[in-house]
């Protein structure tokens, strides 16, 4: 197979590592997207945490080194939005300030977990927060978006849906059917790809022609923007296009944002022996495209922001999250007969 | 005679079949990964190259299909499902093409495709990722649909399945991949030839398993036999096409029966097994109304208490072997 090296410097770690540019976006918009980066890093490193030291034993799918795409979207929903995710959902959760015990009380099986203790992980739900649902089926909340956009088509109130999934996703028949069917229906829809070239152990080279899976969405005649996933400016700015265009009646959009998880596939660790091309190499050179640091940078080098702010933050974060932690920890597992209480409204009968 | 676990066996039944048959050849997802599918099919790509050990893209449906069809051509692959789960996207190419094509084109096409799907579930994965579908498929007519309980049969089994001229549900647990066992070398297995067999003989009650459910039945009987009660266990191997007699003559001679199936209780396989004993058990000849053990009617929940209470365990077979009379 000849492949295609479409993302060019988009997939080459080696680029794209300096400090952001900032454009014109306000410097508390861009804090704010800082403490919301950082809030996503130090829960999963914390989820990370309770895995090793064996307080869950639920498949947690990590997004360390990819939380610029969440909280670069996130800033253009508001509420009555609809947002779906998969396996690897955690930062789409928090990005919308779903609740922190709750998703961390979920991880541990509690009852007070964002799906009652009935999901783990892979199966969060925060409706409130706008976080309609993530399952670890992959593509599966592909088409129950499009679903989502029909439903807010319907009800005529200018909302939208979104549906982040990864660069495996578009291998499932699925991905197509829904990207055809919402743009003839010109269902207002934001298909969001975390394209961090690896499903699992394959990298993107032995999966697909082309590295770049945005020429799904041209081929369905879909307006597509290829971007920069560690840069949460760009994220934000493609984002709030193709949301407003999303709005105003103009149908679905796809934002194909490059990306690379410093994780293994599944579990706490970095797992560099499982891929058939991942190698320490790729991910230290990854790591230097690190989206929290070159966010903090710019903001020292162009808009004078002092460390000490940083420090304010991140200290902020240490204390929500271990307030978090000691709240979740303290809750109950489900009681009762919920397992086959859950099964039908009203119970069995 | 060798000494082979359940998990080792699998791969030893790769190797035969395709060194045996150079038609032979998997297809599936993560058979490039050192852990995928357990331990399994390790270093099976190194043995016989990356084009007759493909791993694919995430594409269930187009990688079954095409495994329909160049076993349509003449080829016999083994596509392998590291979840039974996620296998339910291909159901289109199992369930009406490839189990359809002989009867529905007047017997003249062999879709010779093997489809293992791996049961993998426990450790707090969740509804999406504990599935044993084994009954939908057992409802198909023109699937065979086996279920290996024992290293041996693990390998001898999927040897049937990859010469076998009818599509095979091959389901293997991950559960069972470190049961071990003394195994003569591996040969040719008709498929026909697969039928249910007495694991453990005994003369107070009959229980009817297959897969997993068979080495906890085996526990069970174990345990009852520190009450002085007797288990027969059987395990049934082959679920389509279902034979049923060495099942009724056992109940005949202990008067007793009990099904334990790993997946749901409604329509599922425990089902088939009392219906297969009340349809030919004399009533005269029962002492006691059959019974089952299945999951509870509920998807699989995360949480680590829930999970504990929602798999059948030896002690819980054991309570209702006691409840049961002698
Ligand atoms: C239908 C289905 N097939 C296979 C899997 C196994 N699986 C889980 S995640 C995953 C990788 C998906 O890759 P991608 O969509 O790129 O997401 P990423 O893990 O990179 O975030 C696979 C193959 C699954 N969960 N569901
Ligand atoms: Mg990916």
């Amino acid at each position: 197979m000849q492949f295609e090296d479409k993302l060019g410097y988009l997939a080459d770690p080696r680029q794209l590592t300096e400090a952001l540019d900032l454009k014109n976006a306000s410097t508390d918009a861009l804090v704010a997207f800082y403490r919301d980066m950082v809030l996503i890093r130090r829960t999963e490193e914390t989820i990370a945490e309770l895995y090793t030291a064996k307080e869950t034993k639920t498949p947690v799918h990590l997004g360390i080194g990819q939380e610029a795409v969440a909280v670069g979207v996130s800033a253009h929903l508001n509420s009555g939005d609809r947002v779906y995710s998969g396996h690897r959902g955690h930062s789409h959760y928090l990005a919308l300030h779903a609740p922190l015990t709750a998703i961390l009380a979920e991880v541990m099986g509690r009852a007070t977990g964002a799906s009652r203790g009935m999901g783990g992980s892979m199966h969060l739900f925060a409706p409130e927060s706008g976080f309609h649902g993530s399952v670890p089926i992959v593509g599966a909340t592909i088409p129950i978006a499009v679903g989502a956009g029909l439903a807010c088509k319907m009800d005529g109130k200018g909302q939208v849906a979104v549906c982040y999934f990864g660069d495996g996703a578009c291998e499932e028949g699925v991905l197509h059917e829904s990207l055809n069917f919402a743009r003839v229906m010109d269902l207002p829809v934001l298909f969001v790809c975390e394209n961090n070239l690896y499903s699992s152990h394959l990298d993107i080279h032995l999966r697909q022609p082309s590295n770049s899976v945005a020429r799904f969405a041209e081929a369905h005649r879909i307006e597509s923007r290829v971007i920069d996933g560690n840069d949460v400016v760009a994220v934000s700015e493609a984002a709030a296009d193709l949301i407003e265009g999303a709005r105003n009646g103009g149908g679905p959009g796809f934002v194909e944002a490059v990306t690379f998880r410093w994780l293994g596939h599944v579990g706490p660790n970095a797992d560099i022996d499982v891929g058939v091309r991942r190698s320490p190499e790729e991910l230290k050179q990854w790591k230097e495209r690190d989206p929290v640091r070159r966010l903090t940078d710019a903001l020292k080098e162009a808009r004078g922001v002092d460390q000490s702010r940083f420090a304010e933050i991140d200290a902020e974060i240490e204390t929500e999250i271990a307030d978090a932690l000691e709240a979740a920890r303290g809750s109950d597992f489900p009681a009762g007969n919920v397992l086959i209480d859950y099964v039908y409204a009203g119970g069995r009968s | 005679m060798t000494r082979l676990a359940y998990g080792d066996a699998i791969r030893e039944g790769f190797e035969y079949a395709m060194r045996r048959d150079p038609k032979c050849f998997a297809i599936g997802q993560g058979l490039w990964s050192p852990w995928y599918v357990g331990n399994s099919m390790k270093d099976l790509d190194k043995k016989f190259g990356k084009e007759r050990v493909i791993d694919t893209p995430v594409s269930e449906l187009a990688t079954t299909g095409a495994a329909v069809g160049a076993a349509l051509n003449g080829y016999h692959p083994i596509v392998v499902h590291p979840r039974m789960d996620f296998m339910i996207l291909a159901a289109d190419q199992i369930v009406n093409q490839a189990a359809k094509w002989r009867h529905m084109l007047g017997g003249r096409v062999s879709p010779t495709v093997t489809i293992r799907g791996i049961v993998n579930r426990g450790g707090e994965q969740g509804a999406q990722h504990s599935q044993a579908l084994h009954s939908w498929y057992a409802h198909v007519p023109g699937l065979r649909v086996l279920m290996p309980a024992t290293a041996a049969d693990a390998r001898d089994m999927l040897i049937a399945a990859a010469q076998s001229p009818d599509p095979v549900m091959y389901i293997d647990d991950r559960w069972c991949y470190d049961l071990a066992e003394e195994v003569a070398p591996a040969a040719d297995v008709d498929i026909r030839s697969i039928k249910p067999v007495i694991r453990r003989e005994g003369s107070d009650l009959t229980i009817a398993a297959a897969s997993y459910s068979v080495a906890l039945s085996l526990a069970a009987a174990e345990l009852l036999e520190k009450d002085g009660v007797a288990c027969e266990v059987i395990d049934v191997r082959a679920l389509n096409p279902f034979d049923p007699a060495l099942i009724r003559e056992s109940v005949e001679r202990t008067g007793r029966f009990l099904a334990v199936d790993g997946g749901w209780s409604t329509c599922g396989f425990a089902a088939e097994l009392v219906a297969s004993v009340a349809e030919g058990v004399s009533p005269a000849k029962l002492k006691g109304a059959p019974a089952r053990i299945t999951l509870p009617d509920a998807p699989a929940p995360t949480s680590a208490p829930l999970e504990k209470a929602y798999y059948p365990t030896a002690e819980l077979i054991a309570e209702r072997v006691r409840q049961m009379g002698r």
